[in-house]
């Protein structure tokens, strides 16, 4: 609750949530905002935007507008999914190798590190392209398997510092095991982190979805922003004059990434509270840490 | 040599301003070594920013000037405070062996203070370094030595010749001594007041342990949740102290010496400054308090040569005019 | 008294280097003592000295290299089941240094306590749980409306307190306090070392009190053991070790402590103190011979030899007999013992080291 009283003070924070309820809303609601139906190629082609069709149509004669506003829900499903699970792996791997280290930690390391020398983008191409069923689950599972090793890297990074804080010694000294320590004791500790790897991870697997489904290895007859590309890029739409058909997938993107990006900047700002932005003539020295409370 | 007047730095919360320096004012002498004492949280950290020009957003100087050598450093440019820092004025703060930084040699540390202040060329960097590290105590061997390679009394002791590198006027130190062990502490505080002697620098020394300071400052000022409790001389307070305050810091030392006396030390916690309440604000913990304590601000008066903020003081006709 | 804890001949040795210049850290070198019921025992020394790893020694976070550490007559190395690793956690806990990381800030301070409480004393129901947590915040002087804060809603040495609380909500036998009021504020001390007392009195707690400050254990403890370099140099009763020092490290300690009634140290005194760096040794690989030596002023021949063992002085025995020969209750050797290890102090001569 502290949260949200937060998010409304915030300026960045409140844009952010805003933005991505509304993109919440269109995905769960569709039918609600868009009367058309997206996959009927019914209309006539390539036409401007006008009272009947709000963003004008695509190569194939479909509603611009209902494309897109029905795609929304495979985007946020695959963000929300990828960024969830690939948070959760990192998390356990990142957070076990620190605190059990030894042979644990060198193991753990080791798993993590060739994945991360692995260039993302190829690996993620080569994947889907064996895979020939790429719908939604395939997409999910192949970014998280691709992107949990840098965040595992991070949260690792995080726990080493807290290892050696005393509520984790008493912690082992009155007689709590280790699974219980990393859940319950470091985890928590850490929210602030995981909730921004949560909300990074989310962006990177939007903008990794999309880019796989303009490549063409997505299944071009799903409904969503990075197949409108791909069918945009087919149609030459760009070249044709038709600026429409490639700007509004482009803008939806870039908005809800937005959205989480703003989330982002603005979590850090609420649990840090020296990164507020002041009001007024700026004095910008080192914080040298006030007094001890 | 420098003249606080009427200091206070505020800071803004999620609960609204925090007042943590409230009207401190006092000067300094040539030479002069000045004890500050309190609690932590009493301020006396933030006093310090607040005179040395450190202090980040969200806390900013409200009221008050800091005249050292005769400009009001409060109204400076980071330029001009630039030309003074370090020359003239520096500063060794609190845990001051964690300030180094861990990857670079402590020589090269000395080596960037001194070419951030216009000395370039190498042999007066070498020679100046060594220099103040034989006069902290230190081998100047140590030059080449990385921070985690010395020991924690004598990361405190680089820290200091740090801050000697070009002989300022007036050193201040923040809790310099705190992580370190008694004997650690002894020595460096002769080491201290023994360059003071030679150098003739003034010191302001702020503390919570006033033990420390009892033997070495000529001068105290003890603070309480803001503002100047008791101010005068360091013998005197120590001899015969007068706001209730200082008097329980004074008795909250077990002694080694002597009989073996039960103490109660100071119950309670200093207050919330974000309220501040109507009268003494000491007022939950003190033993002698009086009803006027409730609702009248206490100023300071001043009462054989020494000023204190309590009502004990006020003369009767001043209290009743009140 | 009767005897809670001893250690034998503990021993810790750390590997440190690389593996081609493999050295050897003596954290801490045959170190003996013992800790009676109902009795807190200071054990003083400075950084580097191996005070906190005896403490971690004892409270089975480190295994000893040599030695042994028997509670209540049996071995700790022989706790093997994690039932008995529990038990032992519950009867010997710790309380440690920095109030600021004691604790988990995510939770509220009552979480500690009553995980203890659901760890060591699975008999108790929840609302037996949440009223023992009640009953030790107050022992030790925190109003059971403290239990649902946060933290950082505590000052330093309220945590500090909430952090006695966790280890008595065990009914510990011996508390493994280290160095639990350096980190506070001087006047904030005393109110802790109170509470210390109190657990002695009241609770019937035995307490090993780790700290740098002598005039602080003077005020809590009954024995007092003075450690250097991973060594015991001198053990006795308080008041007796703080009257009349015999090691000249501990005369060196007793003249480090800042004393505000004092006069003024003069100028010779300041001169001669400078000398004195206040540098722990670095115990590695260490040649026999006394570790005091590089700042020891009555040295001599046979402390740059011999490393100095721990023993009892003669006359303190006799004083011991004729108090028991006069009828007065009998006290168990060890408690009117003053043991040192120094060989100027072992040959008779009155050591005056520092003043």
């Amino acid at each position: 609750m502290r949260f949200l009283r937060a998010i409304r003070r915030n300026g960045k924070a409140t844009t952010g949530a805003i933005l991505l309820a509304v993109f919440v809303l269109l995905a769960m609601f569709p039918g609600l905002f868009a009367h058309k139906d997206p996959n009927a190629e019914i209309y006539p082609r390539n036409l401007g935007p006008s009272a009947q069709h709000l963003f004008g149509t695509t190569g194939l004669g479909q509603d611009l507008y209902a494309q897109a506003v029905y795609g929304t829900r495979q985007v946020l499903v695959i963000a929300f999914a990828a960024g969830l699970f690939t948070t959760l792996i990192a998390a356990a791997v990142g957070v076990a190798a620190a605190y059990l280290g030894g042979t644990w930690d060198g193991t753990l390391n080791l798993l993590t590190d060739v994945l991360l020398v692995i260039p993302l983008f190829p690996l993620l191409i080569v994947i889907a392209a064996y895979v020939h069923n790429s719908g939604t689950v395939v997409l999910i599972a192949v970014l998280t398997f691709t992107g949990w090793s840098y965040t595992a890297r991070q949260l690792r990074s995080q726990a080493l510092s807290l290892r050696n804080r005393d509520f984790l010694a008493a912690a082992k000294a009155r007689g709590e095991r280790a699974i219980y320590i990393i859940a319950v004791e470091i985890l928590p500790t850490m929210s602030s982190l995981l909730v921004a790897a949560f909300l990074t991870n989310a962006l990177y697997a939007v903008l990794f979805a999309s880019s796989l489904q303009f490549v063409g290895l997505g299944d071009p007859n799903a409904n969503s922003w990075g197949t409108m590309l791909y069918w945009a890029q087919n149609n030459e739409a760009l070249q044709a004059g038709y600026y429409l058909q490639a700007l509004v997938p482009g803008a939806a993107i870039a908005l809800l990434g937005a959205a989480f990006a703003l989330l982002n900047y603005a979590f850090d700002e609420i649990t840090n509270p020296a990164l507020r932005p002041v009001r007024g003539r700026q004095r910008t020295r080192r914080l040298a840490g006030l007094s001890r409370a | 040599m420098l003249e606080v007047s009427g200091l206070t730095v505020e800071y803004a919360t999620q609960n609204g301003t925090v007042r943590a320096v409230d009207d401190v004012s006092f000067t300094v002498g040539r030479g002069e070594f000045l004890g500050i004492v309190g609690e932590s949280g009493c301020g006396k950290s933030t006093l310090l920013f607040g005179i040395a020009q450190l202090l980040s957003p969200p806390a900013r100087i409200t009221a008050g000037s800091v005249t050292f050598a005769g400009k009001n450093l409060v109204a400076m440019t980071d330029k001009q405070l630039a030309a003074i820092r370090w020359r003239n004025l520096s500063v060794v703060m609190q845990s001051a062996m964690n300030a180094l930084n861990p990857v670079k040699s402590v020589g090269a540390q000395f080596a960037d203070a001194l070419r951030a202040h216009g000395v370039s060329s190498r042999k007066p960097i070498v020679a100046r370094s060594a220099e103040v590290l034989r006069m902290v105590g230190i081998d100047p061997v140590h030059l080449k030595s990385y921070p985690h390679q010395l020991s924690g009394g004598m990361r405190q002791r680089a820290m200091i010749a740090m801050a000697l590198l070009f002989t300022p006027d007036l050193v201040i130190m923040d809790e310099p001594t705190s992580a370190l062990d008694v004997v650690a502490q002894r020595s460096l505080m002769v080491q201290i007041k023994e360059l003071q002697r030679e150098l003739g620098f003034a010191i302001i020394f702020v503390t919570h342990d006033m033990s420390l300071v009892s033997h070495f400052s000529d001068n105290l000022l003890v603070m309480y949740a803001g503002q100047i409790a008791e101010i005068g001389g360091t013998r005197q307070i120590f001899a015969s102290p007068l706001h209730p305050y200082s008097r329980g810091l004074l008795e909250a030392f077990p002694g080694i010496r002597g009989p073996k006396v039960p103490l109660k030390g100071i119950p309670g916690a200093p207050p919330d400054l974000s309220v501040i309440p109507n009268g003494c604000r000491f007022l939950p913990r003190c033993p002698l308090k009086m009803d006027e304590c409730a609702t009248t601000q206490p100023a300071l008066v001043e009462r054989d040569g020494v000023a204190v903020r309590c009502l004990l003081y006020v003369p009767e006709s001043l209290g009743a005019a009140q | 008294m009767t005897e809670l804890l001893r250690a034998d001949n503990l021993t810790r040795h750390f590997k440190i280097g690389a593996t081609l210049s493999r050295r050897t850290l003596h954290a801490v070198d045959d170190v003996s003592f013992s800790i009676g019921e109902r009795e807190i025992v200071a054990l003083a020394g400075e950084s580097g000295s191996g005070k906190s790893t005896v403490a971690r020694l004892l409270a089975r976070l480190y295994k000893p290299t040599g030695g042994q550490v028997l509670f209540e007559g049996k071995p700790i190395s022989a706790i093997r089941s994690r039932r008995d690793k529990l038990r032992y956690s519950g009867q010997v806990p710790m309380v440690f240094q920095d109030p600021f990381s004691s604790t988990n800030p995510v939770f509220r301070v009552s979480h500690g306590v009553l995980r203890v409480l659901k760890l060591h004393r699975p008999e108790l129901s929840a609302r037996e749980r949440q009223a023992e947590a009640q009953r030790v915040f107050e022992v030790v002087g925190l109003g059971a409306d403290m239990l649902q804060r946060y933290p950082h809603e505590l000052s330093g040495g309220q945590r500090q307190r909430v952090g006695f609380a966790q280890a008595l909500a065990a009914r510990p036998k011996l508390i493994l306090a280290d160095e639990p009021v350096s980190m506070l504020d001087v006047s904030i001390r005393i109110g802790l070392l109170n509470l210390m007392t109190k657990l002695r009195d009241s609770e019937g707690v035995s307490i090993l009190y780790i700290t740098h400050d002598i005039a602080s254990a003077r005020y809590v403890a009954d024995r007092l053991i003075v450690m250097y370099a991973g060594q015991i140099a001198e053990v006795g009763p308080i008041e007796d070790v703080l009257a009349g020092p015999k090691h000249p490290y501990t005369q060196l300690l007793l003249s480090a402590v800042p004393d505000p009634k004092a006069p003024p140290p003069s100028a010779a005194a300041l001169a001669a103190a400078v000398g004195e760096r206040g540098e722990p040794p670095k115990v590695i690989d260490p040649v026999p011979g006394c570790r005091f030596l590089p700042r020891c002023p009555v040295s001599t021949d046979i402390c740059g030899k011999v490393t100095p063992e721990l023993r009892v002085l003669t006359a303190t025995r006799e004083i011991a007999g004729a108090a028991a020969a006069a009828g007065e209750v009998a006290v168990a050797t060890d408690e009117a013992t003053r043991e040192v290890a120094c060989h100027v102090a072992q040959s008779g001569v009155d050591v005056k080291a520092f003043s």
